[in-house]
């Protein structure tokens, strides 16, 4: 219990203390770009943590997450407008509990609809509220603004603390506080009587059924307070970008939460978070260096659906008997002997991509493969030639030494899984 | 005095094929009641009519003299009737702990309640692993209920059909696939907690049945062709020929 709290005090101090370690002395200036990033990073933990109440803690697979997510947006742009009429003297600092409340709103009349049903009907009927949610934001211009969206200007000067929030460290601050505000409330729901019958109706909603709960008020309670969390991470949306379109509500977001939970993994609480954190850093680093970081994304989540259904949370979690067996150590070498051939696999992927992506679209924008200040010809066949022979070395490397670590992993764990 | 359980020409069809045809049944209250029947007789399906999972075609059900056969089974689960399945149905994921905690809850006023914590509940977390005495599983607390062995998983299953404090019990096939000892061991454990409670059991293993039974219903074909004490149903020509005959013959 003692170290999860000093794990959890250390990601605060972090998350508090990484601003400052980009920051500009000589101009006296945070990072713009670090700013921008770490903000969205705690929209994005918030959306996929609020996802996961219903995919990993329920079962239920929303398509329509976003919806909620960006109706708190939406609620927002026009909660802030009417702070700055004076028509609405409330402080900034709690506004975004109005967005949520707006995604809670919402979430109770869909979630009526919707958690009638559970598993694949669901799921279809969580689309078709995607679809109509999108469609209604471009037809109802007063609310949600048509093409364009709805703009506002988050210096409405009502603060508890008597801040302006003109500079992003502040917006960021106020984002981190709502994070773990939000981040704690998740919490303590999973430890509640509804929380623990969220688990029981995922795992068997007909036991559930004779033991006095109807699972459909359990899905029904558990999806209206997700979109209140996603509504708050809506809310904050707003405030940081100071305007909300189309796409805070539309189904790509929704498939982002999706893939932000999963990739972090849906089976442990705090999994979502690390997926969250991991997305965006692609989302942010990789972009800037190439066109196809979507690419890799849904690569990434392919093979993790694939080879590692627990996530990257999951996969660590894997690691605690061997750990209390004191065992980790004699997992290092088949982890080392994986580097260098995953390596070669990932660096040959990468290459061929780009390499595909530099003869079509690179070429089209009039831009250049540069690798170490040296020009590649996309055209000559050396640079294909070394891309495929990593690619089919490595890989083929890469079964070898697969086979040898879960042969290592297998007689680690063996005689754990005798005495269960 | 009213019965516990009280079937009044229950019919039940699925699409042309009728499974129940007609049955009446009065269970008194504390009573242990087995029905016996040949493979397809429809010993299952009347559970699954009585604990509201299916609809009945046709009649009546009442549950201490209140009709049930409309409610959700959430509903009549409320009013004291619990169940147990033939295919263990436990809740995998979570801890053998909390399956017995889940099983309390209702039963213990907390519906769903999104602001109690569950540790705090010191009352409640006692319950439970009393119970997880009780059952014998104490050393397994903290695993997985999927983990655990096929016998210990059906004694989690009873566990928590009997958690909720309900007063009529229904056991569907408790002991199918045990060993002897273990069907030994499951069966104290079925007298040990269902102790002053109406007891309603389907049960392959005669010599379960005739031991444990204060009265044997036999359904064959969707009808009952007898209903009483053990040894009556011993002696009746019908049962033997249709049933039993086979077993003493």
């Amino acid at each position: 219990m003692s170290t999860r709290w000093l794990w959890i005090a250390a990601i605060v101090l972090v998350a508090v203390a990484i601003p400052w370690c980009f920051y500009d002395v000589a101009h006296h200036r945070h990072s713009g770009f670090m700013i921008s990033m770490l903000s969205q990073m705690g929209l994005m933990v918030i959306l996929a943590l609020s996802y996961n109440m219903l995919l990993g803690q329920a079962g239920l697979f929303s398509l329509c997450h976003a919806t909620f997510f960006g109706i708190g947006g939406y609620a927002m742009v026009h909660f802030l407008n009417a702070a700055g009429d004076g028509s609405l003297p409330l402080p900034m600092e709690v506004m975004p509990l109005l967005a949520g409340l707006s995604g809670l709103g919402l979430a109770i009349v869909f979630g009526y609809m919707a958690t009638k049903q559970r598993a694949t009907a669901f799921a279809m009927i969580t689309l078709g509220i995607s679809e109509l949610m999108a469609t209604a934001a471009l037809m109802f211009h007063h609310f949600f603004g048509g093409e364009g969206g709805v703009t506002t200007n988050r210096m409405i000067d009502q603060s508890l603390f008597g801040l302006n929030y003109a500079s992003g460290i502040q917006v960021y601050y106020l984002i981190l506080a709502w994070t773990l505000l939000a981040t704690a409330g998740m919490y303590y729901l999973t430890l509640t009587p509804l929380g623990r019958m969220a688990n029981a109706t995922r795992d068997n909603f007909e036991r559930a059924q004779f033991m006095g709960y109807d699972p459909r008020v359990v899905r029904f309670l558990q999806f209206s307070l997700s979109g209140l969390f996603a509504g708050i991470g809506g809310g904050l949306y707003a405030i940081t970008y100071e305007i909300v379109t189309f796409d805070a509500l539309a189904s790509p977001l929704s498939a982002n939460a999706l893939l932000m939970a999963y990739i972090g993994g849906t089976t442990v609480f705090g999994g979502p978070v690390l997926g969250a954190v991991l997305i965006t850093l692609l989302q942010s680093g990789v972009s800037l260096l190439s066109n196809s970081w979507l690419v890799y994304v849904g690569v990434l989540f392919i093979a993790m659906v694939i080879f590692a259904p627990a996530g990257l949370s999951g996969m660590i979690r894997a690691h605690e008997p061997i750990r209390q067996a004191g065992r980790l150590k004699r997992l290092t070498v088949p982890y080392l002997r994986l580097v260098i051939p995953g390596l070669a696999l990932v660096l040959g992927f990468v290459g061929l991509v780009e390499l595909m992506s530099f003869l079509t679209i690179g070429a089209a924008q009039g831009k250049r493969l540069v690798l170490f200040g040296h020009a590649i010809d996309v055209h000559a066949a050396l640079p294909w030639t070394v891309s495929i022979g990593a690619l089919l070395i490595g890989g083929t490397w890469l079964r070898f030494e697969a086979a040898h670590f879960h042969r290592v992993w297998e007689s680690l764990t063996a005689d754990r899984r005798e005495q269960a | 005095m009213t019965a516990a359980v009280s079937l009044r020409d229950v019919h039940k069809s699925f699409g042309a094929t009728q499974i129940i045809r007609g049955v009446n049944l009065e269970i008194a209250p504390g009573e242990r009641h087995c029905i016996i029947g040949p493979n397809g007789a429809g010993k299952t399906t009347l559970f699954n009519l009585i604990s509201g999972r299916f609809p009945i075609t046709s009649g009546e059900i009442a549950l201490n003299g209140a009709r049930i056969d409309q409610l959700p089974p959430h509903r009549i689960n409320r009013l004291g009737l619990s169940r147990s399945f033939q295919i263990t149905s436990i809740f995998h994921r979570l801890s053998v702990f909390e399956n017995l905690r889940c099983a309390l809850l209702w039963s213990r006023g907390y519906r769903y309640s999104f602001w109690s914590p569950l540790w705090r509940q010191k009352a409640l977390n006692e319950h439970a692993d009393f119970l997880l005495h009780d059952l014998n599983l104490a050393t397994r607390r903290d695993i997985p209920a999927g983990l655990l062995s096929y016998a210990e998983q059906r004694a989690l299953e009873i566990g928590m059909t009997i958690a909720g404090g309900a007063s009529v019990i229904l056991l569907d096939e408790p002991t199918a696939g045990m060993s002897n000892t273990e069907t030994d061991h499951a069966m104290a454990l079925i007298r040990r907690v269902t102790q002053g409670k109406t007891l309603l059991m389907v049960e392959h293993d005669m010599k379960v049945v005739f031991d444990l039974a204060d009265t044997i219903t036999v359904l064959v074909y969707g009808q009952v062709i007898v209903s009483g004490p053990p040894a009556e149903v011993r002696a009746n020509r019908a049962v033997q020929e249709a049933y039993l005959g086979a077993l003493e013959g």
